[in-house]
């Protein structure tokens, strides 16, 4: 039964990952604008969400007289429980993973997107103007860049021929029972490391998993995409009435998406749990770095870089414009990932 | 690679709708019960900037949202025909992939049609 276990200790991970994410994008932010961040509690600074989170907890829950409280109360939990469900078909290493089903990737796309509906009911239900407008915001954001994620993701698993995300795992190193070519012409199941994952085996795929990345940032509000929660001019976007643990909930549930689409990119591209050192003739490299626990340790590390770089592109990029927003997405990525597609569907057919 | 999947491989889940639901809604009504509470009417009501509350919130939107959500509908939908076929397609060889093709070349021509009606742009 080591579903139980792996159930109840996603929940634990999740809840430490994003304080530290917390601390870490402090962290990072203080180091790029010339900063100290955090340092008083705990080493390093590394107690102070932990001090955040208790002092959250012990908050007063407030919600508006004005605001539809059933709505209002129900909005963070479907924020929090969708994007925890998606932990659910995620493999971690071989033999980790919590719910092994043959429509993972499909599932994962189906339960993210549930999202938006928690999101829109937050908006709505706290009667404020703010909140309404980031709600609206969001929602017209993270549905646009759906569509070009979806492909995306698609022109992925016309390469893999599978939605079972452990299979596609599979198919990415040294364990692949099918033949892996390095883009077309070598033969790369024996040698492993970065040579066979997802990005080297098409050419196109690296471009796909560029559009990934961009539309995981918007469906994570992150920086350039934050017009939801631009604090100049909508305070905080569809969660300026939240307080306590409620405020809690979606702050944790905006930390969990970032990992969890990172952790779906690096899945899907990045050679989900095999190490990128390669075997070079005696040194078996790829052989002494793949397993279950490398698994679990690489995994985590990639999905940890992946998760650096949203937040160093945070601090960076500036905020698009509506428009700028709206005409990237359908101008820019929906071609490009249609592209994708179709040198996916050529290349499986012709090439291979 | 033909393997069966049981339903009760769905079962890991539930179990994580449980997990998270559990924990989100006894931690939240933990925090409701044990926190202070100290009503007062200005402190409830809708934040505006500290400013006397104009009106409501539930006001007219631009339409551009609603050419959005359509517009994505429909290309979901697309998307989600896409997913089977994905899998599939080798088996299925070339007239499967031109078939799909023409579907996917009759919703391109729809996409094209909204971007030269200007659905699209946001002034």
């Amino acid at each position: 039964m080591t579903f139980y276990i792996i159930s109840i200790s996603l929940l634990a991970f999740v809840a430490i990952y994003a304080l530290m994410g917390v601390w870490a994008e402090r962290k990072i932010s203080a180091l790029i604008q010339d900063r100290v961040g955090p340092v008083e509690t705990g080493k390093f600074g590394l107690l102070q969400t932990f001090a955040d989170i208790i002092k959250l907890l012990q908050k007063e829950d407030i919600v508006p007289t004005t605001a539809d409280k059933v709505l209002f109360t129900l909005a963070p939990v479907l924020v929090f429980t969708s994007v925890f469900m998606g932990f659910a078909v995620l493999p971690f290493s071989p033999a980790y993973i919590s719910s092994n089903i043959n429509i993972g990737l499909f599932y994962f796309m189906a339960i993210i997107s549930i999202e938006v509906v928690g999101i829109l009911m937050a908006g709505w239900a706290s009667n404020n103007k703010y909140a309404f407008l980031g709600s609206i915001r969001s929602i017209a954001q993270i549905i646009a860049y759906e569509i070009p994620a979806g492909i995306a993701v698609l022109s992925a698993v016309m390469i893999y021929q599978s939605l079972n995300l452990q299979e596609i795992a599979f198919q990415q190193g040294i364990y692949a029972k099918s033949d892996i070519y390095f883009f077309g012409f070598w033969k790369v199941n024996t040698v492993g490391g970065f040579l066979s994952w997802g990005v080297f085996q098409a050419p196109h795929l690296f471009v796909a998993a560029i559009i990934y990345f961009i539309a995981s940032l918007a469906e994570a509000n992150r920086t350039p995409f934050d017009i939801p929660e631009a604090e100049s001019e909508l305070v905080a976007g569809f969660h300026v009435e939240y307080s306590g643990f409620k405020f809690g909930a979606l702050f944790l549930a905006e930390y969990a998406m970032m990992f969890l689409t990172s952790m779906v990119l690096v899945i899907l591209f990045f050679g989900a749990w095999y190490s990128p050192l390669p075997n070079i003739a005696k040194v078996q490299l790829a052989e002494w770095t793949n397993g279950t626990y490398w698994g679990i340790f690489w995994i985590l590390l990639k999905t940890l870089l992946i998760v650096v770089l949203q937040i160093w592109i945070r601090w960076t990029l500036p905020r698009f414009r509506a428009d700028q927003l709206m005409n990237f997405c359908w101008k820019v990525l929906i071609p490009v990932s249609f592209a994708c597609l179709f040198i996916s569907a050529f290349w499986k057919l012709i090439v291979l | 690679m033909e393997s069966n999947f049981l339903p009760s491989d769905y079962f890991p889940i539930v179990l994580q709708l449980l997990a998270a639901i559990g924990f989100v809604g006894l931690t939240m009504l933990a925090t409701h019960l044990v926190g202070p509470k100290r009503k007062t009417k200005d402190k409830l009501e809708t934040f505006e900037c500290g400013i006397e509350q104009q009106g409501d919130a539930r006001a007219p939107i631009s339409i551009k949202y609603f050419l959005v959500a359509i517009l994505f509908v429909l290309f979901d939908v697309e998307v989600i025909f896409m997913y089977p076929w994905a899998v599939n397609f080798r088996e299925m060889g070339m007239q499967g992939l031109m078939e799909m093709f023409v579907f996917i070349g009759l919703l391109l021509a729809g996409f094209v049609y909204i971007i030269k009606k200007g659905a699209l742009d946001w002034e």
